[in-house]
């Protein structure tokens, strides 16, 4: 039964999990090549920023155009997919204990993905390829732009292939027993995802470059942006299969947490894996000549079934960690499993934050602005892109870096550079970034224009004598997404040190890392069993009753919002 | 524990939750009420996109906004000398989106309805008009049909919210409601 | 832990309710996962722009 094929791997001190060595290499050069990416386009994000914020104005119209198209493919796309990348190879080798089938498909797959990234960045750098990350047609860019994006995505979806055959070689070769672990299910979630995603992306992207070319003369703009937000929506979907799967990670790792119903959590993941990407169909909401079947179907994740998903995950990781808090001894009331959780350990306050920011901020906004008729009221405002940093940068970058502050030590056996400001670095981010989100929001209601350099329109005064003036209240929202940005921007610069530190300049690890908190003081001893009416996990049921109700209020306001507008038949 | 295969082989029969089972009833049935106010809205609500389009040239479409500002326009404004039209409320009003400018300039009278074209001559733009904050999607090659009815009155702007190039930050229309 | 060899293994395989088999397959789980998307999509809203009609 042992395998005659060679499994060239080693033992981790801390878990005694079998790492393969060639996974191994692969996950770090990903990771690493992750932040590295994420350091240039969040510098462009602090460009974009500054220059929204109407007292500082900080780039020029054509600077300005350029690091927003460069934060959004780096941020976005390229540094989280690379973070992927290394999830995927992690999900599968390491957990399942089993070899890489075919690391040269690696090699090959991670070099098409640096090249791709590199020819796309330098385009933008040049100022050939200012079209935003969407390339809307018949807006073009310089073809290297839209080869760059391909090749970035083939070498992803080799990544995915790979993958997949590491799961038919694990189960094969029986180096673990029933069915993967709940991680592992959530990586296959976001890796078919993927395949998806990709695949529109090619089917898109191909012809759009034989255009740049001149090769095909026509592509119809309508068309391209129904195909393009497979790729462009389905892309953040992966992410958030992904950072799920991180959340449920964290929480075994540090509390040994276990999954409160594998069924409910992965029926909850069906879910996503059928209905995830359609919702793409809310970037099509205000397009001309699409019907409504079409929009209300698909925009509400099929009956909002996937939603359900994720209302389901909502319950469950934090519920997991409340049953294993419960039962070591912190019983107290509704909350003291919470309270005592280990706030001043990184990888716990990332991940909770990650799960409060992505929940309350990032999913209650982006089911309201998916409603067909609400997103006449936001479409193109900046209101959206406020609710896309509460879901990618609270919700999955900030997941990210939890994982790391564990994942980093443990994989390379170095200590923590600076763990005094790791401490903080959660905190420092997730404010700053909920603050991005919630005057971005702010302003996007009150109409402010996304991908907008000027919202004084000085130009448009001097050109033609037109004006128009945004309520007083908008640019001090805009001046206060600064600041925010500001703010979370030192957040992720000390994560960047962090990991950069830590990896030139640590020491090899000495002892074991820290074990989370141990119950102290007098709780009553461990139980398991009923605590009544709200079942084993109370304090997580409050939570998401919580939620509930400020999402049903949120809900309903913007209806109201909506009813105010002009008529529209 | 997730990062380990599930410890029960057949963990699809092992009993759910209380807690579970709770919030999933309700979350379902939110997702159901959530899903039904769309098409409730339709029947019911105000605000709602008929979806009527058309394909056109953009030539064909400039000459149907011509022929609308020759037989409606009142006066000229700004430095480049827009055309304000006053068209006659019922009938089919043309706005054109093109780098950098919406042309013509409308003018409209509260509490009456027009049926609203939208079309680019050239690239994606995005018809945002504040401070009612309305958002429509412009496209080159396709006219955008909507019944639209003015409830506030005043002096309003169209801004661009598609990005269209450098120019994009200095389109700005304007329509005038009565 | 169960195992999967031998008799009483293929017996267990044999229990295993169809949810969950489903669950445990992940080439289905991609076929799903792609077709489903391109088809209500993908195939869809490309049927919806060719159908618009040309300006009288």
């Amino acid at each position: 039964m042992a395998a005659t094929i060679p499994h060239p791997h080693r033992v981790c001190p801390d878990t005694g999990f079998k790492i393969d060595l060639n996974a191994e290499k692969l996950i770090k050069w990903n990771a690493v090549t992750g932040v590295v990416v994420f350091l240039i386009g969040g510098l462009f994000g602090l460009g974009v920023a500054l220059t929204r914020m109407p007292s500082v104005h900080l780039l020029d119209a054509e600077l300005f155009y350029l690091a927003l198209t460069a934060h959004g493919a780096d941020v976005l796309v390229i540094f989280i997919i690379f973070f992927e990348m290394a999830i995927l190879y992690f999900a599968s080798t390491v957990l399942l204990q089993c070899r890489l089938p075919t690391p040269w498909l690696g090699w090959v797959a991670y070099a098409l993905m640096v090249l791709g990234a590199a020819m796309a960045n330098y385009t933008v750098l040049i100022g050939e390829a200012s079209v935003m990350f969407t390339s809307y047609v018949p807006m073009k860019a310089h073809p290297l732009f839209y080869l760059g994006l391909i090749l970035f995505a083939v070498g992803a979806l080799l990544v995915c292939i790979h993958f997949f055959a590491t799961l038919i070689v694990a189960k094969r070769e029986r180096t673990y027993q029933g069915s993967i672990p709940l991680v592992t299910f959530g990586a296959m979630v976001a890796a078919i995802i993927a395949v998806y995603t990709i695949a529109s992306g090619a089917i898109i992207l191909v012809p759009t470059l034989l255009w740049s070319i001149g090769y095909i003369n026509y592509i119809d703009p309508l068309m391209y942006k129904v195909v393009w937000w497979g790729l462009g929506h389905s892309s953040q979907q992966i992410n958030v299969a992904a950072h799920i799967s991180v959340w449920y990670a964290i929480a075994a790792i540090l509390f040994g947490a276990k999954p409160l119903s594998e069924k409910v959590s992965r029926t909850a993941f069906l879910m996503y894996i059928l209905f995830l990407q359609i919702a793409s169909a809310h970037h099509l909401l205000v397009e001309p000549g699409i019907s409504s079947e079409f929009k209300i179907w698909n925009t509400s994740y099929a009956m909002y079934l996937a939603v359900l998903g994720s209302m389901i995950h909502g319950l469950t990781v934090p519920g997991a960690i409340e049953a294993a808090q419960r039962k070591r001894g912190f019983n107290k009331g509704l909350f003291e499993w919470l309270r005592k959780a280990p706030w001043g350990n990184p990888v716990f306050s990332g991940m909770f934050l990650s799960l409060v920011g992505f929940g309350f901020l990032g999913g209650i906004s982006g089911v309201t602005m998916g409603v067909e008729q609400i997103n006449l009221i936001i479409h193109n405002t900046i209101y959206v892109p406020g609710h896309f940093h509460a879901t990618v940068a609270l919700g999955t970058t900030l997941a990210f870096m939890a994982l790391s502050y564990w994942l980093v030590p443990t994989l390379w056996q170095k200590e923590l550079f600076a763990p005094g400001l790791a401490k903080l670095q959660p905190y420092l981010f997730f404010g700053g970034m909920s603050g991005v989100a919630l005057f971005q929001m702010g302003a996007g209601t009150l109409g402010v224009p996304r991908r907008h350099w000027d919202m004084t329109f000085a130009d448009a005064a001097a050109n033609t004598g037109i004006t128009y003036k945004f309520q007083a209240s908008a640019s001090m929202l805009m001046d206060l997404n600064g600041l925010a940005a500001l703010i979370g921007s030192i957040g992720a610069l000390i994560w960047v040190l962090n990991m950069v530190g830590t990896l030139l300049l640590s020491p090899k690890k000495g002892t074991r890392p820290a074990p989370a908190a141990a119950p102290t003081g007098a709780g009553t001893i461990a139980q398991t069993g009923s605590h009544g009416t709200l079942g084993d996990v109370p304090g997580t049921f409050v939570i998401v009753m919580i939620f509930f109700a400020c999402f049903a209020l949120y809900y309903y306001v913007n209806w109201k919002y909506l009813g105010e507008i002009w008529l529209l038949k | 524990m997730s990062i380990f295969p599930p410890e029960q082989r057949i963990w699809w029969k092992e009993p759910v939750e209380r807690a579970e089972v709770l919030w999933v009833s309700i979350a379902f049935i939110w997702c159901l009420i959530m899903f039904l106010m769309m098409p409730y809205w339709h029947m019911t609500g105000n605000q709602n996109l008929a979806n009527t389009a058309f394909r056109i040239t953009p030539e064909r479409y400039a000459a149907k906004a011509e022929e609308m500002v020759a037989k409606y326009k009142v006066r000229e404004e700004g430095t480049n000398a827009v055309p304000v039209v006053h068209p006659p409320p019922g009938s089919d009003v043309y706005l054109i989106g093109r780098l950098w400018e919406w042309w013509p300039i409308l003018e409209l009278e509260k509490g009456k309805e027009y049926k609203l074209h939208l079309s680019s001559m050239d690239w994606l733009h995005g018809f945002s008009l504040q401070p009612t904050n309305i958002n429509i999607q412009v496209h080159p090659g396709y006219d955008m049909a909507i019944r639209i009815t003015p409830t506030t009155s005043g002096e309003h702007a169209i801004v661009c919210n598609e990005f269209c190039g450098i120019g994009h930050h200095a389109m700005l229309g304007k329509i005038y409601v009565k | 832990m169960a195992t999967n060899t031998g008799p009483e293994g293929q017996q267990e395989e044999a229990d295993v309710p169809f949810m969950q088999q489903l669950l445990d397959n992940p080439m289905v789980l991609l076929l799903l996962g792609v077709v489903v998307p391109t088809v209500s999509y993908t195939i869809w809203g490309i049927m919806e722009v060719v159908s618009i009609p040309i300006a009288p």
